[in-house]
């Protein structure tokens, strides 16, 4: 892709700050871009640093987490050096967010058409009437029967399923070019997982939206994106598209992601889990921070950490032994 | 809306074994005090005839059961007694008390409020920070001060030293009320404010670090239509609580700081009576207390389901 890209996270390192000096860093030098309209998925287990990287680029760090450097560059504007003000506005119409738990990603006490109107009254200035018409009209589009009742009902008259279509109709009020999505359906039950990201998919394609879908279920970006990053304790360990990281995986961790996840065009195959725990990011190692859990680990994982490298067309994976291990591999 | 406001006859029936049993108590008010009333009143020296006169006269020499079923059925009349000081039926002296007193408790409860949302919404933004260390220090500082003191200080500087504030007195036009009022309210909001500086402070913190608020930001939210949409009205409800539960017990506060102020309120006529061992008024006035701590109880549950869409007091409430 030549054109430059929507949205672009260079060596983005984001740790927690105390007293003014970074103690312990939780995302480790991540970069990749995103393209106008385009899927892109992040993958990784809790604690992987995917939420985070999501927030930092919605401005939305928790208090004492810190990009310590590395930039975020929006159309090719860069974050850090925009000023607050600037930062919010972009905060609605250019990107918007939706929140893993639906359940508490209301306000309470507003009705939900309100929480709705609110952005697009006040980024497209409408009055508001006009702005509450809009609400409701992005909630019929979410497919949320009798709207114009449902508009007046507080959060926890409505079910899980409805209020993620609330979130869903709220992120996308004011037409942003990139939704930032959150685990979004980790909440909801698989039936409605299923419709929710197929409302997900359809809406951001009727409006020219790319999005940005970070979770830890491999069966749902599978579903959802077309590309995809793997991310290990604060690292993206392989990216490229979704179809061919899954099907012939090219770092050990996305391999073991996948041997622990069910499949059932092979329901016989016995479900491996990686052994371990995720490492302590309080005292990294100097090594790969996979290796300790690494079936094919070798004494130079330990010894260095290995930088992410091209190994196919648009496929990067960061393994010292990735030509040795998977040559082959997969015909 | 109607539908969960449908707790309140329920409620104001609740407040009639309340109110039953606060006329018992302040009946029995008199009775209690050892020795005869009527010699409490008119003192040891009294001569034989006038106690008579006087025990007659109070109906003491009735049975028990019966002088307090003429109390209640008084009560209802609208009749509270006549005063035995100013020879005037009690309840003109109380229906003029009552509503200097709401005024000086409502204009204390605005000044209280005035102070409390913006420091505890500053101390909140940034724990730790310097604001938070100033809403620390004033709440010590007003927790720690006696509200007698605090009013003859104020006096003492705005109205004896600066001359900015009368000394005391009530004023004659409603203008002139709240100028004169504004002294005592802004003691009695100082005494208030530190409470609701702390349980405002820890409910902000509470909801700044809540998901609805990163939602809110994440529509381009930010600083006081922030606070004022999303943060103010959440933080807000544990407090409410605490406000009606403190206001009962600002009545007993407003007795000293009416005294301080010559303010002709409940608390002066209560005062006033207690020194004069005037029965009837002293009576009368613990009643009006009584019925005001129940009525704020309720007004407390009214704001509180108001406010909070998911509080439902009303039987069988149900989702829409």
């Amino acid at each position: 892709m030549t054109e430059t890209p929507l949205l672009s996270v260079r060596n983005l390192v984001l740790g927690v700050v105390r007293r003014g000096r970074p103690s312990t860093i939780i995302v480790d030098d991540v970069t990749f871009d995103v393209a106008q309209g385009e899927l892109f998925g992040i993958v990784g287990e809790s604690g992987s640093g995917k939420s985070l990287t999501l927030r930092a680029i919605a401005g939305l760090l928790p208090g004492g987490v810190e990009i310590i450097s590395g930039s975020v560059e929006y159309k090719g504007r860069n974050f850090t050096s925009m000023t607050s003000g600037e930062r919010r506005a972009l905060m609605g119409p250019e990107i918007a967010m939706i929140f893993q738990d639906p359940m508490t990603a209301l306000n309470p006490v507003v009705r939900v058409g309100e929480q709705i109107a609110e952005g697009p009254r006040r980024h497209l200035g409408l009055s508001k009437k006009d702005a509450m018409d809009l609400a409701i009209s992005m909630m019929a589009k979410t497919g949320i029967p009798d709207p114009i009742r449902r508009a007046k009902a507080y959060p926890h008259e409505l079910s899980g399923g409805l209020r993620q279509r609330i979130m869903i109709a709220m992120a996308l009020s004011c037409r942003p070019k990139i939704l930032l999505c959150d685990e979004p359906t980790t909440a909801l039950d698989v039936t409605l997982q299923h419709q929710v990201l197929g409302l997900l998919e359809e809406m951001c394609a009727n409006f020219g939206t790319a999005l940005i879908f970070v979770t830890h279920d491999l069966a749902v970006v599978n579903e959802t994106c077309k590309k995809v990053a793997v991310m290990y304790a604060g690292r993206i360990v392989e990216s490229g598209p979704v179809r061919s990281v899954l099907r012939d995986p090219r770092h050990p961790y996305t391999k073991g992601l996948l041997d622990s996840a069910p499949d059932f065009d092979h329901p016989d195959r016995m479900l491996k889990s990686i052994p371990g725990f995720p490492p302590n990011l309080a005292n990294r190692s100097v090594g790969c921070s996979f290796a300790p859990r690494c079936e094919f680990a070798q004494p130079e994982c330990v010894a260095s950490s290995p930088q992410l490298e091209e190994v196919g067309p648009d496929r990067l994976s960061a393994c010292f032994e990735k030509f040795t291990i998977f040559e082959g591999a997969h015909a | 809306m109607l539908r969960r406001m449908q707790f309140i006859p329920g409620r104001l029936i609740q407040t009639i074994p309340v109110v039953f049993g606060v006329t018992l108590v302040v009946f029995f008010l008199g009775h209690l005090l050892p020795g005869d009333p009527a010699i409490a009143i008119l003192g040891e020296h009294a001569t034989p005839a006038r106690v008579a006169a006087l025990r007659e006269q109070l109906g003491l020499n009735l049975p028990l059961g019966v002088q307090y079923g003429q109390f209640l059925l008084h009560i209802l009349q609208g009749n509270l007694g006549q005063s035995l000081t100013y020879q005037v039926p009690v309840a003109s002296l109380v229906l003029q008390a009552v509503p200097v007193t709401l005024s000086l408790l409502l204009f204390a409860l605005i000044i209280s409020l005035a102070i409390s949302i913006p420091l505890a919404g500053l101390a909140a933004a940034k724990p730790g920070g310097a604001w938070d260390y100033v809403a620390r220090g004033y709440t010590l500082l007003g927790q720690g001060m006696p509200q007698f003191w605090v009013g003859i200080m104020l006096l003492l500087l705005l109205a004896v030293g600066l001359r900015v504030f009368p000394v005391g007195g009530y004023g004659i036009t409603p203008l002139d009320h709240i100028y004169y009022l504004c002294l005592p309210a802004l003691t009695m909001g100082i005494a208030m404010s530190p409470t609701i500086v702390r349980s405002l402070r820890s409910s902000t913190i509470d909801v700044l670090g809540s998901e609805y608020i990163a939602t809110a930001r994440s529509k381009g939210s930010s600083g006081t239509a922030l606070f004022r949409q999303h943060v103010l009205r959440n933080a807000v409800i544990p407090t409410v609580s605490i406000i009606g539960v403190h206001l009962g017990y600002l009545v007993g506060g407003s007795i000293v700081i009416e005294k301080v102020f010559a303010i002709p309120g409940l608390g002066s006529l209560m005062l006033n009576a207690i020194f004069s061992r005037d029965f009837p008024t002293i009576q009368a006035v613990s009643l009006m207390v009584a019925l005001f701590v129940v009525a704020v109880g309720i007004l407390t549950d009214i704001i509180y389901t108001l406010l909070n869409p998911r509080i439902n007091l009303s039987e069988g409430g149900e989702a829409v």
